[in-house]
This record gives C-alpha cells, sequence and structure tokens, in this order.
C-alpha cells in the first residue's frame, strides 16, 4: 500500500503532463469526488481530468471504485461531496437526465437496451421528439442512417435488438449516444463479452470517434487494451486514484504495480506438462437445457492426469452447460463422460454427490450462485457438497467445532482473510469468497478438478494464488479441465485448450500453438485449419 | 329465424356481460405492460362499483357517480403503487391485500350508510347509464337481419358499452403510437433501459397505475350503474380475475386481448342460459349430474383454457420481462 503510495507522489509530472492541449479546456474534470455506501468509502476525494478528443483510460481491480466514480459522472448515484467541470464550466448532474444534457453519454457493461424493440425504438427512447412517435421516428431514421455512415456502424436499423449478436448489441449503446449529441463516451468494461476480433473492431470504431473529436473514457481491467488504445490513463487502487499518467510513459508492469499496490507476476511460471494415464473421457455429449435448447453439442474430449486442459469460448456457448453436466448437476440427454472406469449416461446418470465419490472436485462459474450460501457463515459454505463427510458429523449432530477448525485450517492454507470462519460469507471480498471455494475442492484432493472461471471478480493478488495452486494439482498428477472466458487466462495455464462455439468444440490447439488471433476466430466459429491460414 | 334471434340475443348478451372485462383488462393491460402485477383489478372496480352507486345514490347524478368510482379506483391503485414502486413490496401480495380491504370495506361502508346489509338503495333512473337508442332503430327494426343487427346489437347499449369497445382501439393507439406507450413498453421489458435514457421508472409506472385506476372505475360503475341499479356485496364476483385471464390468454396485446374478452363473455353468457335450460327431471344419474353441472364447468372454462396456456398447450404467453419485479438500482 505505502509502496504504491510513494509511486504516486513521485510521478506529479505524469498529471500535470495529461493536461496538455493548451488552450482548450478538459472535456471532464473531477474534483475531490467523495462516496461512501453506508460504512464502505467507494470513492476517496477522487480527481481527474480528462482532455478533449483523447481517450482516457481508467484501470483498477474489482472494488477500486471506477464504476462508482462513472455512475457518479452518469447521474445514477450523486456523490457526497466533490464537483464535476464539463467544458471547464461546473456541472450539477443529479440523474441520467443531466448527463445526457451535458454531452456525456455511457455504455453500460450490462446493455441497457429493450430485447423485443428494433434498433431504431431503442435509440428513440427518451428521445422522442414528440408526443407521437411516427414524426421521432422518422426523422431519428434519417439521422441514425447519417450517425451509420459517419462512423460505420452499420446495424440494420429495423431489426429486433433480442435476435442481434452482443457485438452489435454494443454499437446500438454506441449510436443511442451519439444520437443524443454524446461528446463524451464512458464505456465500462466493454470488451468483456466480445471475441478479440470484435474487439478490435471496437477499438478500431473508438478511434474514428476519437478522430471525430469525441472524448472516450475507457474503464477497464484489461492492461493490454489501455496500452493499445488509451492516451491518459488512471489508475484506482481501493477508492482513491493510485495514478495519473500518459499512457506511453507507462507499461503493463507499472500499471499492474499501481493498481494491486506492490509487485505482481503477470506471467505463470510453470513446465510442460507430464500427462499420464487418462481420467476424464467425454464422447458425444449432448445436454438440453430446460427450454429444449440443445446447449451441448455432441462434444467429446479427453483429460489426463497431469495437465490442464481449458476450454475457451465466449460467454453463453454452452461451456456454462458442459460444466454442470460433468459435475453432475445436469443430466446428460445422450452421450458418455467416463470417469475413470466408471460410465455416465442419461441411462446411468450420476448427481452431483456421486460424481464427488468418484473423485471429482467441482469449483462452480458462479461463486454467489453455486459455490457458497452467501448468508451463511463461511464454516457451513466451506463444507457446502461435503456435509455427509463422517469426519465432523456426529450420530445426530454436527460437531460444529470440528468444521470451525478444519474451515480454520483450510483459511490459513489458502491465505483467506479475515480468517475468521464465523464471517458470514457474503461478508468477504470476491477474491477471498473464491478462495474458500477453492480451498474447499482442493482439499478433498480430488483426482479430477473442474474449474470455471476460477479468477471472475477477483483481485490480481488472488489471481495469482489461485493460479499457482491450479499448477501445483497439475503437478501433482491431478487432471485440471479449466472453463474460463479469459483468454489470457486459458493461454498461460492449460496445457491444452478447446474453443467452443454454439454448443460444439470447434478444435483443439496445443498451448505452444495458441495465439490470440487464432483462438479468437475459433471463439466467432471459424475452424482451427481455416483460423490458421486467415490469421 | 327463430334461430336467428336466438343468435342475436346471445352475441347481444355476450357484448353486455364483456364490457367489464373489456375495461378491466384494457386497465390491466397498462398495469402489467409497465411492469407492476396487478391481482387487484378485482378489488378497484369492486371499490368502483360500490362508490358508483353510492354516491348516485346520495347525490342522484350518474355523472357524479361514475366520477366517484373512478376516483376511488384510482385511490385504490395509488396505494398499490405507494406499495410497490416507492416502497418496492411484494405486488401479488399487495394485489390480494386490496381486494380482501375491499370486499370488506365495501360492506362495511354500505351498512354504515344506507343500514340495507352492504346493499345500495335502488338508483333513481337518473341516477343510471340507461340504454341509448340510435337514430332510426326502431324504424329499421323489422328489416331482417340487417336491420335486426342494427337495432339489436349496434344500438340500445347504454354509454358505457360504446366507451369500453372504443378503449380498445384508443389503447391500442396509446401503446403503439405514442411517445407514452413507447416508454409504457419499455418500462415493462427493461427498466434499467429506461432509467438510463433519463426516464423515471417511479413515474412511468404511477401514471400507468393511474390509467389502470381510470379504466377500473368505469368498469366498477358499469357493474352497479348500467348494469344493474345498486350495488350488492362482492357484486364484481371474479370479473377481475377473469380480466386477468383475458389479459395474459390475450398475452398483453389490446385486440387479442379484447378478443379474449369476448369468449369469456360469450362462455358466461352461455352458461346462464343453459342454467335450467336442460330438462333434467327426466334425465337420471349421471346423465343429470352432468346436465346440471355443464354450466358451472363453462364458467371456470377461462381458466381452464389459461392454465393450459401457461402450461405451454396452447402457444406461449411471454409477460412483460419485469412484469411483478420491483426496480431497485443496484450497487
Amino acid at each position: 500500500m505505502s509502496e504504491g503510495g510513494a509511486s504516486v507522489s513521485e510521478r506529479p509530472e505524469a498529471a500535470t503532463a495529461a493536461s496538455g492541449r493548451a488552450g482548450l479546456p478538459p472535456a471532464i474534470e473531477l474534483r475531490g469526488i467523495n462516496k461512501s455506501f453506508g460504512p464502505v468509502r467507494a470513492n476517496r476525494d477522487v480527481s481527474l481530468v480528462i482532455q478533449k478528443g483523447s481517450i482516457h483510460g481508467i484501470v483498477g481491480e474489482n472494488g477500486a471504485g471506477k464504476s462508482t466514480l462513472m455512475s457518479i459522472l452518469y447521474g445514477f448515484y450523486q456523490a457526497d461531496s466533490g464537483e464535476v467541470f464539463v467544458d471547464g464550466r461546473k456541472a450539477n448532474i443529479v440523474s441520467p437526465d443531466d448527463a445526457i444534457a451535458a454531452g456525456i453519454g455511457m455504455v453500460h457493461q450490462h446493455f441497457m437496451l429493450v430485447d423485443p424493440f428494433t434498433v431504431l425504438e431503442n435509440v428513440v427512447l427518451g428521445a422522442e421528439g414528440g408526443a407521437l412517435l411516427a414524426e421521432g421516428k422518422a426523422k431519428a431514421r434519417s439521422e441514425l442512417q447519417r450517425l451509420e455512415h459517419e462512423y460505420s456502424l452499420e446495424v440494420d436499423i429495423d431489426a429486433v435488438v433480442g435476435d442481434l449478436s452482443v457485438g452489435l448489441r454494443q454499437r446500438i449503446e454506441i449510436l443511442k449516444a451519439l444520437y443524443r449529441g454524446a461528446e463524451t463516451l464512458i464505456l465500462d468494461e466493454p470488451t468483456g463479452v466480445l471475441t478479440p476480433q470484435e474487439a478490435d473492431h471496437l477499438f478500431r470504431i473508438l478511434a474514428s470517434l476519437k478522430e471525430q473529436g469525441k472524448t472516450i473514457v475507457l474503464i477497464t481491467h484489461k492492461l493490454r487494451e489501455i496500452m493499445a488504445i488509451t492516451d491518459n490513463v488512471t489508475v484506482m487502487r481501493g477508492g482513491e486514484v493510485a495514478a495519473n499518467v500518459a499512457t506511453k510513459d507507462t507499461d503493463t508492469e507499472q500499471l499492474a504495480e499501481l493498481m494491486v499496490g506492490r509487485k505482481v507476476l503477470l506471467r505463470v511460471e510453470k513446465t510442460p506438462a507430464q500427462p499420464t494415464e487418462t481420467v476424464l473421457t467425454v464422447t458425444g455429449l449432448n445436454v438440453v437445457d430446460g427450454a429444449g435448447v440443445r446447449r451441448v453439442k455432441d462434444v467429446g474430449f479427453t483429460v489426463r492426469a497431469g495437465e490442464i486442459v481449458g476450454i475457451a469460448g465466449v460467454a453463453g456457448n454452452g461451456q456454462s452447460e458442459l460444466l454442470e453436466a460433468l459435475a453432475g448437476i445436469r443430466q446428460p440427454a445422450s452421450g458418455h463422460i467416463r470417469v475413470r472406469d466408471q460410465d455416465i449416461s442419461a441411462e446411468h446418470a450420476v448427481d452431483a454427490r456421486g460424481m464427488r465419490e468418484l473423485g471429482l472436485g467441482h469449483v462452480p462459474e458462479d461463486r454467489h450462485r453455486m459455490g457458497l450460501v452467501m448468508p451463511f457463515a463461511a464454516n457451513e459454505s466451506s463444507i457446502l457438497g461435503y456435509h455427509y463427510d463422517p469426519a465432523y458429523n456426529g450420530r445426530i449432530i454436527m460437531e460444529r467445532q470440528k468444521i470451525i477448525d478444519l474451515c480454520a485450517a483450510q483459511m490459513k492454507a489458502y491465505d483467506v482473510r479475515p480468517d475468521n470462519p464465523l464471517l458470514t460469507s457474503a461478508n468477504f471480498s470476491g477474491g477471498n469468497q473464491q478462495k474458500i471455494v477453492v480451498a474447499r475442492e482442493m482439499e478433498r484432493n480430488p483426482d479430477l478438478l473442474l474449474v470455471g472461471q476460477p479468477t471472475r471478480g477477483v483481485d490480481i493478488g488472488a489471481i495469482e494464488f489461485i493460479h499457482r495452486r491450479l499448477i501445483e494439482m497439475r503437478d501433482a498428477g491431478k487432471a485440471v479441465l479449466l472453463v474460463s472466458v479469459e483468454l489470457d487466462e486459458i493461454m498461460s495455464l492449460a496445457d491444452r485448450i478447446l474453443v467452443m462455439f454454439d454448443g460444439a468444440i470447434v478444435g483443439e490447439v496445443a498451448q505452444s500453438e495458441a495465439n490470440e488471433q487464432v483462438l479468437g476466430l475459433m471463439m466467432a466459429g471459424v475452424s482451427p485449419d481455416a483460423a490458421d491460414e486467415v490469421a | 329465424m327463430e334461430q336467428f334471434d336466438f343468435v342475436i340475443l346471445m352475441l347481444d348478451a355476450m357484448l353486455r356481460v364483456s364490457v367489464p372485462l373489456v375495461l378491466a383488462a384494457m386497465a390491466g393491460l397498462f398495469s402489467e405492460r409497465s411492469g407492476i402485477v396487478d391481482i387487484g383489478l378485482e378489488g378497484k372496480m369492486l371499490g368502483a362499483a360500490f362508490a358508483a352507486a353510492a354516491v348516485g345514490a346520495l347525490t342522484g347524478s350518474v355523472w357524479l357517480g361514475l366520477l366517484a368510482g373512478i376516483l376511488a379506483s384510482v385511490a385504490l391503485a395509488m396505494l398499490h403503487g405507494y406499495a410497490c414502486i416507492t416502497h418496492n413490496g411484494n405486488q401479488v401480495v399487495s394485489g390480494v391485500a386490496i381486494n380482501i380491504m375491499v370486499a370488506g370495506l365495501t360492506v362495511v361502508l354500505g351498512i354504515a350508510l344506507f343500514s340495507r346489509g352492504g346493499q345500495t338503495p335502488q338508483l333513481p333512473a337518473e341516477a343510471r347509464f340507461t340504454a341509448l337508442t340510435w337514430p332510426g332503430a326502431e324504424a329499421v327494426a323489422d328489416v331482417p337481419i340487417l336491420g335486426a343487427l342494427y337495432s339489436e346489437l349496434l344500438s340500445g347499449h347504454n354509454l358505457l358499452v360504446y366507451v369500453a369497445f372504443l378503449a380498445v382501439p384508443a389503447t391500442w393507439w396509446v401503446v403503439y403510437r405514442t411517445r407514452f406507450g413507447l416508454r409504457l413498453r419499455a418500462v415493462g421489458e427493461s427498466p434499467e433501459a429506461v432509467d438510463t435514457a433519463g426516464i423515471s421508472v417511479a413515474g412511468m409506472r404511477y401514471r400507468a397505475l393511474i390509467l389502470t385506476g381510470i379504466l377500473c372505475g368505469v368498469a366498477g360503475a358499469y357493474l352497479s350503474t348500467a348494469q344493474s341499479a345498486f350495488f350488492v356485496r362482492e357484486m364484481s364476483a371474479g370479473k377481475g380475475f377473469i380480466a386477468l385471464a383475458a389479459l395474459i390468454f390475450g398475452k398483453w396485446r389490446p385486440v387479442p386481448v379484447m378478443l379474449a374478452c369476448l369468449l369469456f363473455g360469450f362462455l358466461e353468457a352461455a352458461s346462464a342460459r343453459l342454467q335450467g335450460a336442460f330438462d333434467v327431471d327426466n334425465a337420471s344419474g349421471f346423465v343429470r349430474e352432468v346436465l346440471t353441472g355443464l354450466p358451472f364447468l363453462i364458467d371456470v372454462l377461462p381458466f381452464i383454457l389459461v392454465v393450459l396456456l401457461l402450461a405451454g398447450f396452447v402457444g406461449t404467453a411471454v409477460a412483460p420481462k419485469a412484469s411483478g419485479i420491483p426496480y431497485v438500482k443496484e450497487r
């Protein structure tokens, strides 16, 4: 903490360098913003300057206060104290309406679109231009065509939004903001749901917006994106501004250090895998969801002891259903899952407890929904799925103290903070909650570990820790299946990478041959050979 | 010719019975399209029926009666809004509470005001909506078919019947052709999108509930001051729930909802017609049971149809996505 603080005061010149371009008032200036939610101080004395016509990055870990700050700027929340200046004039923004009037547009992480509406209806919502729709729609149609052309944001105006891809929906959000006359565009984690190619396209759009004099604020936790397209960057940590720097004067290592407050190792160190016998064999697996849609289509692969197999893909391409089927939560519609010598199929289904008894551990994708019971104490959450273990079950009642001791030991081994087994699960930070789940599953010493999104919403320190543990599991001769939408994570951890698209496995790539272009194309459904050629 | 008369008679009965259903269903359409589930249609209708009859009886004015009905219904709608919009209460619980409260309150107030066991006195003609005869209706009444259609089916209804069936195109126009309608549909699907567009979610929902209150008020006034000439306890008799069923059956779209109301109205008219229509004395045993039970079976048919619809046997009913969920800004 103190180290990071020192590095801020060392670089006051960076802050002034950011206020370049003589004469022009900054597009946005925030001075001394404070915001608390109950006892949590989400923003402390935040000041920053965003130059007109620049792309300004804001990085920070989850809970660093980036989103709160932008929500204040967009009028979703009111700051407890502090001032906002737009174009050099003090602005009083108390609702999104005021922000729109001040020329600020926002593209939210979760799109704010009405699915059954057409693109046109979504764009005019809130800016209809009269009590009757017909006239306003006609006007909006020609204006939209102009905007689409000017910024190469092609979208079919009459398409129903619910039918469009994620990338297209994002364009509609940008169009919405531009239609309302936004001069400054805030994008909150815009690439989280995009393939690398879609992200590149988005960056081209942002660059062209910048050329037209628009100001872009990019909120992200991906340092690579910051380095690729921003002019200046603000690093936030613990609700405060840790640094304001010009992008050209910094690098990812330094930004990571500023974000975390200490040196971090971005690369995972590991030796080549030494795989031995096959632990998991999946053949012709089909999984159908509750609505009757086939979400996993004829999937087949193997995982051997001593290797990590990664499953990459854009969220929602069947990875979740596959993982649930393997964990015994969802029954397969057809096909076979073989764990060692046990065959599991639609006719011989095994539930989640049965799978665990076969030597399988499962770190579920969504720790809030599936990993923990949030209102339970940590020690109670730490035995979920293993509650029948005789180690702490008396004849009638559970032996509470044994559970607490077990949890305390796990917390110590996995550096969970605070290491209090009696604290409610919900009161731990994301990273520590995840460590509780990971500890629970790994400490049972499973032969096969299923891991879904192990580092989603987890701070860098915990990411490092969890990654190291996964490698240790592998080196101890366990089979690990890793499902993640974070391509970096897959590429640095997995020994073999499978890519899923639309429920099917598009292809397999060895770690040594994996690169972002090839994987990105495969994530969009292009076969590996074709992807190789294009990339 | 006799058969034709019978058809006309049935259709005429269907129209009369459908009126409160159509009005209440359009009322519910505004509420549910804005994302507020309205189980309380029944209670609002009942409250309005009482208020209209009581004020009509006290003042002798049909218009003051109608106004009182509308005000009572809007007040109940606002109560629902206060619980569900301002305080994010459970919409079903609030609706049920309103239904129960009104069922008791109308009787208590009725006894306090008129001492007739919860009933209001018979309303004089000037405190009632009476049939309007269209120009030339009597003159053409004898013209075969067309004349009968004109004089029986089109002419000869009270004002509120016409109001009800004009409310349908009006609702359609408001929902699909106006700024208010666009925002209404949006707020029921994706309130966060409405919020980020700089529109007040609560404001939109309250406005929708005011419209719900007005339409339900007219429906209630129809029951006590047009269809009958007095208020009697629990006179809404489940019509609010049938309207709700029609709303689901019509998939929250004005014209299909009206058609569903007409279908349910026809069933109700048929059931009334069939009661006692069979010569059950000569039948025996099982047949007799079936024949006496049949009209009642028809009564519950709307609900059976809705259950089948919701279970996915008759197409699918997809409610407005945000319906029933209070809008709370997430942290």
